[in-house]
């Protein structure tokens, strides 16, 4: 099991070190000059030269890429051309929102498609899998940033069920100030018991979480059907029937386990689309995350930051995958037995 | 037993009496795992329809509701398949779907695990095998378990569906020994469906012969082995190899 | 004891098979995407017929008809500066499409041979092209996209060209799947002893095995695609004023959004409906396409 642990970590750090590879080949394509950015519009061409050396831009490609590979764990991740901050400072206190906001994300996922998956695949064929069908193909046919305007002009501004934008109420500052503990508005307030703050983060949290889970539901409910429709005809499922299980038992926990493997690969894979997704809708919510960050950054060809991000993202993704594989070899014996 | 309108099973008469072994010989092909199926009242899985009469000691089984049909597998009717790998869901240990089952037909859980472990020590397993997961064990053994499992709900009937195809001889020769086994000692019937004759005429009292879902012959074993009247019967007799010796 | 008398009785009506004239009825999903497909390809088509006013798809400003609701005379309403927005929605049906149409043909034009060669070849070869395919699908494909959109000047091309880039290693993984999976198989063992050269094996084996997989991913991905390329023109990275991109559309709407809903709606309205139709028609096709076709219970 710790071999298969390791050996998938390995491969991960692999793949992590040929992305930020790429980016770094990508960025310095790229015309534009980084230095005179720093360096402001009025700066003179002394300035732009110390700029320059100052950021290490004057150092020979192989170099520049060594330093950096190097300075990623020591915690110097770069200086954000823009900002003129440290590039991980600048992440770290973006993430934690939009990581929330994808957490939250899978989380509806996951309690809407599996059952959903289930309930289609019980009777393929009839309307309530066609229904659901047509349902999570709508799912992943959604123009995000659309829906987002959608709902948030109907259920905020219109019927005024839900609040329209950010992440809690600001007047709750005053009244209950939300004290840090994770980074995690939610979760903060949940830990620190400040219930009327934990109130708002929640239904703040609604509108942008649903937005961003449609794909990823509509997804998880194909996929459950699929899997189960993959192995239905298979002998053990006739024998647990043989043996007088009901068919409750027999989709919902028998078949169920052995499509979780590929649900959760699945979960992996859109994990990383879903975090991405969370930046264009961050703008239309007024969500305090990495997105107007990454957006702020590419538009300004701020290379540091951008392979922050990009980083950042690679890391989140790889992270991700190694818990699914952890899942998986959970579930399924046949992985970690071989 | 059709599948919309094409008949695929049309049994005249197959009967199995108490502590008896019937054989249900026949190609592949010739229906006759559908025939597990439909006493099952699991026809309606692959898509088939059943009509006419199956009785289990003169109780009707067609047409009854699904709740009933639920509680009378295992229980009085229980089934074992071809192949004994492919039998048991490979992400859940081997005895998981026994437990699950016996406490669904009301056993507390510590019977139920009484029960299971005693049927494994029945047909010669230990019962720690029940903690493993079917990619662990053999053929062999799974099919054991399978049968343990019957036997541990107290099955009255067992239908076994080509049991011994996919096995070893030697490992077949156990299993057969067993089915004889819980004959004597449980009084359990056994419907032994396959296409080897040579098991057939080994195990069973009397055997039916089934050409194309129908039943063409029936009688007892040593008649119908010694002296077919059916000309398919005769044809499958004749393609056993037989080894013989030369004196 | 067991009994089965049997008395045979009439059994009722079979369900639908896929390939009798019941097709329609149980197929109703693969049907209506095909149909709108169709319809939005034959839209696209007929833009310059069909739109009532095909200026409007262009740089013609109507200073008087500012933002106007949907009426008899302007079914979608009008922008912000007076443009009928059904004409530009329209005319947007022929951009979408089309940058998938290119996305795609890029994609399967770099993943054809690769995967080929990876799956055919094997060996090294095959461990270098997965490693690099590996790296790329690792980049969320979305911020790739992104940077890459951002780092060319804004245009339909170089949306073309950034999704493109992160498109192709998915048919590099396909294509070698299915050329290593019939490449394995005994009869192209005897094609090689028979001497037919490499290139035969190829193009009247390999190749014919991997195109219906190939159909079913590309008009998978048609949908997909547009999401893409909407999702970047909204973020202005693509289409720029005055092309009638929907995404575009929707992006220069927002501000006027809480008071002039049809600016944004029905553009993205056209997103979702063509993304639909297109993973309907790719969902059904698949389907069609299975081997497996018999559904059991």
């Amino acid at each position: 099991m710790t071999r298969y642990l390791a050996r998938r970590l390995a491969l991960a750090a692999g793949v992590v070190a040929g992305v930020v590879l790429l980016t770094f080949l990508i960025a310095h394509a790229v015309p534009g000059n980084p230095a005179a950015s720093w360096a402001g519009p009025h700066a003179s061409p002394a300035q732009v030269a110390a700029a320059a050396k100052y950021l290490g831009l004057d150092r020979p490609l192989p170099v520049q890429i060594a330093k950096y590979f190097a300075g990623i764990f020591t915690g110097n991740w770069g200086l954000s051309i823009h900002t003129h901050q440290s590039v991980l400072s600048n992440i770290a206190t973006a993430a934690p929102a939009s990581l929330e906001l994808v957490i939250a994300a899978l989380i509806i996922a996951l309690a809407v498609g599996v059952p959903a998956g289930l309930v289609s695949a019980r009777r393929p064929g009839r309307p309530a899998d066609q229904a659901i069908r047509a349902g999570s193909i709508l799912g992943v046919s959604m123009p995000i940033f659309w829906m987002a305007l959608i709902l948030q002009l109907v259920f905020a501004q219109r019927l005024h069920v839900l609040p329209v934008a950010g992440e809690y109420s600001p007047s709750l500052l005053f009244t209950n100030p939300l004290t840090k503990v994770t980074g995690f508005p939610v979760l903060d307030a949940l830990f620190t018991g400040n219930w009327p703050m934990l109130g708002s983060t929640l239904s703040h949290l609604i509108l942008p979480a649903v937005v961003v889970a449609a794909y990823p539901a509509g997804l998880i409910s194909r996929m459950v059907r699929a899997q189960i429709l993959d192995t239905v005809g298979e002998t053990h499922v006739q024998m647990a029937r043989a043996l007088g299980l009901p068919e409750r038992d027999v989709f919902g926990r028998y078949l169920m386990k052995l499509a979780w493997s590929p649900v959760s690969a699945a979960i992996a894979l859109v994990f990383g689309y879903s975090l991405v997704n969370t930046f264009l809708v961050e703008s239309i919510f007024d969500w305090p995350g990495l997105g107007s960050y990454a957006v702020a950054s590419i538009g300004t060809l701020d290379t540091p930051a951008i392979l922050g991000v990009t980083l950042f993202v690679a890391i989140a993704y790889v992270i991700a995958n190694l818990i699914v594989d952890i899942v998986q070899a959970v579930i399924d014996p046949r992985i970690r037995l071989r | 037993m059709r599948f919309g309108a094409r008949a695929v099973v049309d049994l005249d008469h197959l009967g199995v009496d108490d502590g008896e072994i019937v054989g249900l010989a026949g190609e592949s092909g010739s229906g006759k795992s559908m025939t597990t199926l439909a006493v099952l009242g699991l026809a309606n899985t692959v898509g088939a329809t059943v009509a006419g009469s199956i009785k289990l000691d003169g109780t009707e089984l067609v047409g009854l509701p699904e709740k009933v049909l639920i509680g009378l597998r295992g229980s009085r009717i229980a089934a074992i398949f071809q192949s004994p790998s492919m039998a048991f869901n490979p992400v859940f240990r081997v005895g998981d779907v026994a437990l699950r089952a016996l406490r669904r037909h009301g056993l507390t859980g510590s019977e139920a695990t009484d029960r299971v472990d005693q049927a494994m020590r029945g047909v010669l397993l230990s019962p720690d095998l029940l903690r493993r997961y079917p990619s662990q064990l053999s053929g062999g053994q799974l099919q054991r378990v399978a049968i343990a499992l019957a036997v541990a709900l107290r099955a009255e009937v067992l239908l076994a569906d080509e049991p011994t195809s996919a096995l070893d001889v030697t490992v077949q020769a156990e299993v057969l020994e067993l089915l004889r086994e819980l004959r004597s000692r449980d009084g359990m019937s056994v419907l032994f469906i396959s296409h080897d004759l040579a098991v057939i005429a080994e195990l069973c009292d009397r055997v039916a012969v089934m050409q194309s879902g129908s039943i063409v012959e029936q009688g007892p074993a040593g008649q119908i082995m010694s002296a077919p009247e059916h000309p398919y019967t005769a044809d499958l007799l004749a393609s056993v190899p037989v080894i013989e010796r030369r004196a | 004891m067991i009994e089965i008398p049997e008395a045979p009785a009439p059994a009722p009506a079979p369900a639908a098979a896929l390939r009798t004239r019941g097709w329609l009825r149980s197929n109703p999903l693969l049907a209506a995407g095909g149909a709108v497909s169709a319809l939005i390809v034959l839209a696209a088509v007929l833009a310059p017929l069909i739109a009532p006013d095909p200026g409007d798809a262009g740089s013609a400003t109507h200073p008087f008809s500012v933002l106007k609701p949907p009426s008899a005379q302007h079914w979608f309403g009008t922008d912000q500066v007076g443009r009928d927005i059904l004409s530009r929605v329209i005319y947007g049906a022929r951009i979408s499409p089309l940058v998938a149409l290119f996305v795609l043909l890029i994609a399967c034009a770099i993943g054809i041979p690769l995967g080929i060669a990876a799956g055919y070849f094997g060996g090294w070869l095959d461990d270098v092209i997965m490693r690099l395919t590996d790296i790329v699908l690792a980049f969320p494909a979305l911020l790739l996209a992104l940077a890459l959109a951002a780092l060319l000047p804004p245009s339909m091309t170089s949306l073309t060209i950034a999704i493109s880039a992160t498109w192709w290693p998915w048919y590099v993984r396909l294509i070698r799947g299915q050329a290593a999976s019939v490449a394995g198989r005994p009869y192209i063992e005897s094609c090689r002893a028979l001497g037919i050269s490499r290139r035969r094996i190829i193009f009247r084996h390999i190749l014919p095995n991997a195109i219906t997989p190939l159909i079913v991913q590309v008009s998978l991905d048609v949908g997909g695609v547009i999401l893409t390329a909407s999702a970047l023109s909204f973020l202005g990275l693509g289409a720029q004023d005055p092309t009638p991109d929907w995404g575009l559309m929707v992006s220069e709407g927002q501000t006027y959004f809480t008071t002039d809903w049809w600016v944004v709606t029905f553009p993205g309205l056209a997103i979702l409906i063509t993304a639909f139709a297109f993973n309907l028609l790719g969902d059904g096709l698949r389907d069609l396409l299975d081997p497996r076709r018999v559904i059991l219970r």
